[in-house]
């Protein structure tokens, strides 16, 4: 949805050269970074939480969340079997919220992964070539930036049929701009180095120097900025499945929201708690994305 | 010297805006037509069942038993004369349809936008101030959490706090139906309104923006000329506001330009929350509607709304900015 990371564009580059250089002493120093910020630790330990919930969600609650288990709107703690409570249709919603970790993740992790390989593979080109070639991708990087994404996202789902694949399929799409630019940049000052004159004067092929030689150094600045796709990615679809546009079959944290819109005056828990799933979620990323700048980017890290 | 950048901007027009509104003419044009079923299966559908002859009498009514390449150049021509096409749902045109409902998207926009600029500076400025400090970390603990909370999430709870518990503000739409009010009571309801649903669409961008300013503004702060008119002996408020906040708008403004298209893609969420009439609501109906006319005429006049005001956003970093060139 938004670019935060694409913004200061020009910075990471001093970073991820500076990264390539010394990678042992960088990873050396990210484990300590790690370990000294209660912070990170927490996300950290939230977001695999999150993952393994999500991973284990048929075991934890093997009938489809969609049954009706209960008595309708027993609230959090009434019932120590359904502890956040259940719905008007007697739904379990811890189930529905253990479930509904499976669509946010795989719609945010799979829709930046699209949006990561389109990116790098525009911006890149981009980038590396220069002239005609970067004009013509800048101009189509800019198109798709000023048409605004969701609603374009929400035209191709209520007029195709909504499913998840859909969903990760037009996310991804519409999310690669912020990728293609920060991509972009670092080809551009990485194609000046000296170890890409020296994989020339070698006669390596243009495609062996973009692949082998420029991409894995350029790969970790553009792959923690990913992390705010996978994190506006969640939202997205959030949004989506909140305007039931999701996939009716499959249970996620927004639709579970929308749900429990019509009884948002009296049992607003149905709203609230699929919200804070969502926050917690995307906190951790965030502070993950934020710090893994920081350790790739020394000049950033003011703190 | 003063028409320099007056030159530059009808370059940048004739030859990057133009260009990208065709693009999106096209690009908006093939997406809908290449998706299966048509407006005359929606009309169809409405009312039941349809003979293959009604059927074909409605295509041909509507013009869709031409190609779809005649289709796109009656289309395009059209759309230069600023003439959209018909609403199939509506009956009729669709600039009319849109115009109905424009203002109170961009009412909503617009005070969104300036709440998330005016309060996101603030917060990144005390932030900076304040780097490091205790009030700096709780700041820093906020705005993380806005940044990561569903906007339209943020604004249901406030439904349930400020509407339904403390009564303080009303829980939708754009004012009070069926009170006849003037002046300064109509002012007031109309402000009343549109309170929470502007706030619950500013938080991601407030977020932002202050993320940014504080960014920006420690990086000013560690240059050559804020020491240089430190020991100048220049006032501190002085060198804050003509020097360091000066200097750490130029990213926020950039980067506002490009924040649009998304403050319009977080309204349609928001409008449907706040059941507020704009265009996000228009949206809606006729994707019920299957009206690809009104999608089309919204997703184009969108994306012009986002260029022009792009092209406004360049001349005040410009203004900002003399180095820039663009």
């Amino acid at each position: 949805m938004t670019d935060v990371v694409a913004d200061n564009s020009d910075s990471p580059i001093a970073g991820s050269v500076k990264a390539a250089t010394s990678i042992m002493g960088t990873k050396r120093r990210a484990l300590l970074v790690w370990l000294r910020d209660p912070f990170l630790c927490v996300a950290t330990v939230l977001l695999i939480g999150v993952i393994a919930i999500a991973m284990a969600a048929r075991l934890i609650y093997p009938t489809d969340p969609l049954d009706m288990v209960a008595p309708p709107l027993l609230w959090p703690g009434q019932d120590m079997d359904y502890p956040l409570g259940t719905d008007a249709l007697g739904r379990d919603l811890a189930a529905g919220i253990v479930h509904g970790a499976r669509v946010s993740l795989l719609v945010g992790f799979f829709a930046a992964f699209i949006g990561l390989v389109i990116g790098t593979t525009i911006g890149a080109l981009a980038g590396y070539f220069g002239g005609i070639v970067d004009n013509l991708l800048v101009r189509l990087t800019e198109l798709f930036q000023t048409i605004p994404a969701i609603l374009l996202v929400i035209v191709i789902l209520a007029i195709g049929n909504p499913s998840v694949f859909l969903i990760v399929l037009s996310i991804g799409l519409a999310s690669w701009p912020m990728i293609a630019r920060l991509a972009r940049s670092q080809f551009m000052a990485l194609r000046e180095a000296d170890f890409v004159m020296a994989a020339r004067g070698l006669g390596y092929g243009t495609p062996r120097i973009i692949v082998r030689e420029i991409l894995p150094n350029a790969l970790p600045t553009i792959v923690v900025a990913t992390s705010v796709l996978v994190a506006n990615g969640i939202l997205a679809e959030a949004g989506l499945s909140f305007l039931n546009l999701g996939d009716p079959n499959q249970v996620s944290w927004g639709s579970l929201i929308g749900n429990g819109r019509t009884m948002l005056r009296t049992e607003w828990y149905l709203t609230a708690l699929p919200g804070l799933a969502i926050i917690l979620t995307v906190l951790s990323i965030n502070i993950i994305g934020d710090r893994l700048t920081d350790i790739l980017n020394p000049r950033s890290a003011t703190r | 010297m003063t028409f320099r950048p007056a030159r530059q901007m009808i370059r940048r027009v004739a030859v990057q805006a133009i260009p990208t509104i065709f693009g999106i003419v096209a690009l908006n044009f093939l997406l809908l037509n290449l998706m299966p079923g048509d407006a005359a299966d929606a009309i169809a559908g409405m009312s039941g069942s349809a003979t293959v002859e009604t059927m074909e009498a409605l295509r041909k009514s509507l013009g869709l038993d031409q190609s779809l390449i005649t289709r796109f150049i009656t289309y395009a021509t059209g759309v230069v004369s600023f003439n959209f096409g018909t609403s199939s749902h509506y009956g009729a045109p669709v600039i009319d349809v849109i115009m109905g409902r424009l203002p109170n998207t961009l009412l909503l926009m617009l005070s969104a936008f300036f709440v998330a600029v005016t309060l996101g500076i603030v917060l990144g400025w005390i932030m900076a101030i304040f780097a490091n400090k205790w009030l700096d970390r709780l700041l820093t603990a906020i705005v993380l959490l806005l940044y990561s909370a569903p906007g339209f999430w943020i604004g249901l709870m406030a439904i349930v706090l400020f509407s339904a518990h403390l009564g303080w503000l009303p829980s939708g739409g754009s004012e009070t139906i069926g009170v006849e009010m003037t002046g300064l009571a109509l002012a007031r309801d109309r402000i009343l309104h549109l309170i929470l649903p502007a706030l619950a669409l500013a938080t991601f961008f407030v977020a932002i923006y202050a993320r940014l300013t504080r960014a920006a503004m420690l990086e000013v702060l560690r240059q050559d000329f804020m020491r240089a008119a430190t020991a100048k002996g220049l006032h501190p408020l002085a060198l804050q506001f003509r020097h360091a906040l000066r200097n750490a708008l130029i990213p926020v403004t950039t980067v506002a330009g490009l924040h649009l298209a998304n403050l319009l893609s977080g309204a349609v969420v928001v409008e449907t929350v706040f059941n507020w009439p704009g265009l996000g609501r228009l949206t809606m109906d006729s994707l019920a509607a299957r009206d690809f006319n009104v999608l089309l005429g919204i997703l184009l006049l969108s994306s012009i709304i986002v260029i022009v005001t792009n092209v406004i956003i360049d001349w005040v970093v410009m203004w900002l900015d003399p180095r820039i060139e663009i």
